[in-house]
């Protein structure tokens, strides 16, 4: 039975079966983490949220999913129909593909490259394109002012969060997402992560990551109130769902990045304790708790003030901060320098 | 034998997709396809195992500079019908420098030989046993600091040179200062009058 | 191995550093002023350095592994471009000033565009040549196009940049071949890899791209095609730039790569550079007798120019190459002269370029027009004035070398562009009186014109020493 597994055929169900686990596990997260939001947002608002279909209203998503794809898939006439249907696709494959390289726990990844920060970014700067693609095809004043919105915006953000990241690299000497949480194993638990050397970051990634993602306070793609729903305007059915469950899986790789680079990862905050993948998860979960949070306190910018923040704040910010621990890390300080650790 | 079926993938995609670019009527579709170019070369990249290269390639072509491509192509509404008719004229001419250079590609391709000497000659020579994201580091911040920081200057000129051909101060336009508004307080704003009946503030 | 490479790039260091320093003070007090300080400052500053680079350094110094070179040939070029440079910006600031685009960029473009040239004259390597070439262009790109609401600079730009790029792109193929070739960037492996055995045919073609592209660079024909729309639609200080610093370092480049990097196959491209030269100065000459607009007669002039100069290079010889430097030297002094002239030509105020406006301007400026007559005169190569002696150079070096063709076609062309500088001479002279040119030459122009007027006939005697200079800076490249 062993030959087996070691051919070429044996690795092909391997791979398989690994990615199929991931993508079971990040949609089956992205299920709750609908109603999550949705519940988180009507307590801020003391309203009941959803509560009707399942006990606490928790099968809404099963719901909405079964009126999601069988409500007939509606393309607008003078729409550029491949690329309308293209689009979706492109948000939604790109979204799971992301998650290849997330360790769960040491060794729990799917594939342990080299450059795996670089991957999740380069794919994360790909996902600009769904929204633009979906925007100009759609036919629509709206939905193409939405996609220019956000392309612009992601653009802009995508810069502060190569920089945010650079200073991470820096002090681990390394790409490799495992090796990142490696090198914040420390005798302190909780206070030898890299939230605490690279404070100022952890929260310039976080606001990053919401404009990144297009959520609120910077969710000016789709501002209901000036484009009705943006890029996503003409979208209905299927198309509308691969939309939004590519968003929340995104949102939700926003969280495992914020917890891999800057919380440890997998590792357990109180020195001791086992570390291990329900960590991580708990991460994941308490950083999305803040995302639907932010999403139900804070108002939206106002265009111009979303770019001045990126280019004028954030930026520049960030770009010092890659100098600072450079530096830092140059003169070998233990919280900047971690090569021996991690990589 | 996998590798060589996937060499042929990528580079059939990038052929094919290449040929797209040229072709397709809509421009939006040319750069789509050009997206799907660059992406297949990051593939052949990631083959030769250069991983660092190939995903540079996607981030800094495919993230940023094909998006600006879309953008501009997306918001400027070039008739390409109108375009390609002038293009009809200078097809021959294209056409001979297209084979011409062929030519040149293919006696090269015939008769080519390096120098003997050239392996020893060669300046960089990758240590086995690290990662390349690494080696380039080596060697980019040491010996060709110069060339990096030359790199830099020239991408200096290019910003100096973009807001000097396109910026202009518009006169009578209101601007907000930030900083000014949060400075801003109640007590300097608002004050409390005492009204008297009948007469009003001047 | 660092502090060293430091110490040798230091006038680079110093260069850049106060291009940064001088954008970023110039950013954060941006006034009226600025512009005119930052003029001032900056051409004071080039003076400076010049003089450093010229006294203060000696010997040969290698940097970066072999990549950058600091030696006579290199510091003589360096010396000339700042210089050069530090003049066109003094004359350039009235005309800004009144065209009303005298913008603290200027000054800093044109000082990225000086240390652009001074990596290219010191490029010991493919990969710096390149990078050092396209800081210089990208700088005059934006330059060209720097008169932004007229729509002349900006096509002039345009052009500019596109033509540009292509030539970039032939160069990079260049260099690629020769790469494959050699397996290094070196200039001085490049040579060794070549002498070691047979050539290629890839290599061959690298070369020739690599001279096509450089040919580009200089303007010289049949690549010259951007140079006549780029210098008549340019600012005219800008116009001024082109033709002067970076056509000194261009040239350099073009003479070390060849002798340095394909000296062991000195005689494949003695042919090619022959015949570029023989080419250019017959177009040259000859397409500039219909220009009406003076600064397209001076780009056809200095595709001409370009023609003699390359014949030094031609040669493969010392002599040839000190032939080389020493045109390039005094063409750059006669440009210098004769755009002071051009720069001040408006009518009504507004700037003209036509050669008619210049009807019978000896009445209205009997100095400054026989300073012009003597620079024309120069430039024709006509006996007594140095541009004869800078020509005269050149052939005798072709000739040492048997390119007797070559002479010949030099001095036939020289009798044929003889025609459009006189003629400049019979407007000023004995043209018709009509509306005339407004007399408001500034002080800095008069004084370059006047200057240059008096070097061509005076230089004669000694040409204030270049020779000997030019001599012991070709020697280093020889040795």
């Amino acid at each position: 039975m062993l030959e087996f597994w070691d051919s070429y055929l044996g690795t092909f169900i391997i791979i398989i079966a690994q990615c199929i686990a991931v993508t079971a596990f990040v949609m089956i997260s992205l299920i709750f983490l609908v109603y999550a939001d949705r519940k988180i947002w009507a307590a801020v608002q003391l309203r009941r949220g959803p509560n009707v279909v399942g006990p606490f209203g928790l099968l809404q998503s099963f719901a909405d999913f079964l009126k999601y794809v069988f409500k007939e898939v509606v393309i607008p006439a003078g729409a550029d129909r491949s690329v309308f249907i293209i689009a979706p696709l492109i948000s939604f494959v790109l979204a799971i593909m992301a998650w290849a390289v997330i360790p769960f726990s040491e060794n729990w990844v799917l594939a342990n490259i080299n450059v795996g920060i670089l991957y999740v970014f380069a794919i994360s700067s790909l996902e600009v394109y769904g929204v633009i693609m979906g925007g100009w095809a759609s036919n629509s004043k709206y939905a193409f002012l939405g996609s220019l919105r956000s392309a612009a915006q992601m653009i802009s953000y995508e810069v502060s969060i190569g920089f945010i990241i650079i200073g991470i690299l820096v002090s681990t000497g390394s790409l490799n997402l495992t090796a990142i949480v490696m090198a914040q194993d420390g005798n302190y638990g909780f206070f030898s992560w890299y939230w605490l050397p690279h404070l100022p970051m952890a929260l310039l990634f976080f606001v990053s990551a919401l404009a990144e993602t297009n959520r609120p306070p910077f969710d000016l793609p789709e501002a209901e109130s000036e484009l009705v729903a943006g890029y996503q305007v003409e979208y209905s059915s299927t198309l509308f769902l691969l939309f939004m469950v590519g968003e929340y899986a995104t949102i939700f790789l926003m969280c495992a990045l914020m917890s891999i680079l800057f919380f440890g990862g997998w590792l357990s905050p109180i020195p001791g304790l086992p570390d291990g993948a329900l960590w991580m998860v708990g991460k994941m979960a308490f950083f999305f708790f803040l995302f639907a949070m932010v999403k139900a306190i804070v108002p939206r910018y106002r265009y111009d003030q979303l770019m001045r923040l990126g280019w004028k704040v954030i930026l520049p910010v960030s770009l010092g901060w890659v100098a600072v621990s450079g530096f830092f890390a140059h003169l070998g300080w233990d919280a900047y320098a971690r090569f021996a650790i991690g990589g | 034998m996998l590798f060589t079926l996937i060499f042929y993938f990528f580079s059939l995609l990038a052929i094919g997709s290449g040929l797209m670019v040229v072709f397709s009527r809509n421009p939006v579709h040319a750069v789509l396809w050009l997206i799907l170019a660059f992406l297949s070369a990051a593939g052949l990249f990631v083959i030769q195992g250069a991983e660092f290269i190939a995903m540079l390639l996607i981030i800094v072509y495919v993230g940023a500079v094909a998006v600006l491509f879309l953008f501009v192509v997306m918001m400027l509404d070039v008739d390409f019908a109108t375009l390609k008719a002038g293009m009809a004229r200078y097809i021959p001419l294209g056409l001979l420098i297209g084979v011409v250079f062929l030519l040149i590609l293919g006696i090269e391709l015939s008769d080519w030989n390096s120098s003997e000497i050239a392996p020893d000659l060669r300046q960089v020579i990758q240590p086995a046993d690290i990662q390349n994201t690494e080696a380039l580091g080596n060697v980019i911040y040491t010996e060709y600091v110069f060339l990096f920081q030359i790199a830099g200057l020239i991408l200096l000129v290019a910003m100096i040179g973009a807001i000097v051909l396109t910026h202009r101060k518009r006169e009578g336009v209101k601007k907000q200062d930030v900083v000014s508004q949060m400075y801003r307080d109640s007590a300097k704003s608002v004050s409390l009058e005492d009204v008297p009946s009948g007469k009003g503030l001047s | 191995m660092f502090p060293s490479d430091l110490t040798t790039i230091l006038p680079e260091l110093v260069l850049a550093s106060y291009g940064l320093a001088a954008l970023m003070w110039a950013v954060f007090s941006n006034t009226q002023k600025t512009g005119t300080a930052l003029v001032w400052l900056t051409s004071i500053f080039l003076v400076g350095l010049s003089l450093w680079i010229g006294l203060a350094t000696t010997g040969t110094k290698q940097a970066f592994g072999g990549a950058f070179v600091d030696d006579g040939f290199s510091r003589f070029a360096k010396v000339v471009i700042a210089l050069s440079s530090a003049v066109v910006l003094l004359l350039s600031r009235d005309y800004l000033d009144r065209e009303r685009i005298l913008k603290f960029e200027f000054p800093i473009l044109v000082v990225f565009a000086v240390l652009g040239m001074m990596v290219m004259v010191s490029a010991h390597g493919l990969m710096v040549l390149y990078m050092g070439i396209e800081l210089q262009s990208l700088s005059l790109y934006v330059l060209a196009a720097f008169h932004r609401n007229h729509s002349k600079s900006t096509e002039a730009g345009l052009k500019y940049f596109v033509l540009g790029a292509l030539s970039s792109g032939l160069l990079l193929y260049g260099a690629s071949l020769t790469y494959g070739f050699s397996g290094t960037t070196l200039m001085s492996g490049i040579s060794e890899a070549i002498s070691d055995g047979e050539t290629s045919v890839g290599l061959l073609f690298g070369l020739a791209f690599l001279i096509v592209g450089l040919a580009f660079k200089v303007s010289a024909a049949p690549f010259h095609m951007w140079a006549p729309d780029v210098y008549e639609g340019a600012p005219t200080p800008v116009t001024l730039f082109l033709a002067t610093a970076p056509k000194v370092a261009a040239m350099i480049l073009f003479a070390r790569l060849l002798m340095e990097a394909f000296g062991p196959v000195a005689d494949d491209w003695q042919l090619i550079v022959g015949g570029i030269a023989f080419v250019s100065m017959f177009l040259g000459s000859i397409a500039a007798i219909g220009q009406i607009d003076i600064k397209r007669l001076m780009a056809y002039s200095s595709i001409a120019h370009m023609g003699y100069a390359l014949m030094g290079i031609a040669s493969g010889t010392e002599k040839g190459f000190q032939a080389m430097l020493i045109y390039m030297v005094i063409y750059t002094i006669m440009n210098l002269g004769t755009f002071a002239f051009i720069l001040s030509m408006r009518k009504g105020g507004r700037p003209v370029s036509d050669i008619y406006s210049l009807g019978m301007y000896s009445k209205q400026a009997p100095v400054q027009a026989f300073s012009l007559l003597l620079l024309m005169f120069s430039l024709a190569g006509i006996v007594p004035l140095v541009g004869f002696f800078a020509k005269l150079y050149v052939f005798l070096a072709v000739i040492e070398v048997g390119m007797y063709w070559l002479a010949l076609g030099g001095a036939i062309a020289s009798v044929i562009g003889a025609y459009y500088y006189l003629r400049l001479v019979y407007f000023m002279y004995f043209g018709e009186d009509g509306e005339s040119l407004d007399d408001n030459m500034t002080r800095t122009s008069q004084i370059t014109l006047v200057l240059s007027g008096v070097f061509v006939i005076v230089g004669v005697a000694n040409l204030f020493g270049i020779i000997d200079i030019s001599q012991a800076a070709t020697g280093m490249l020889f040795n």
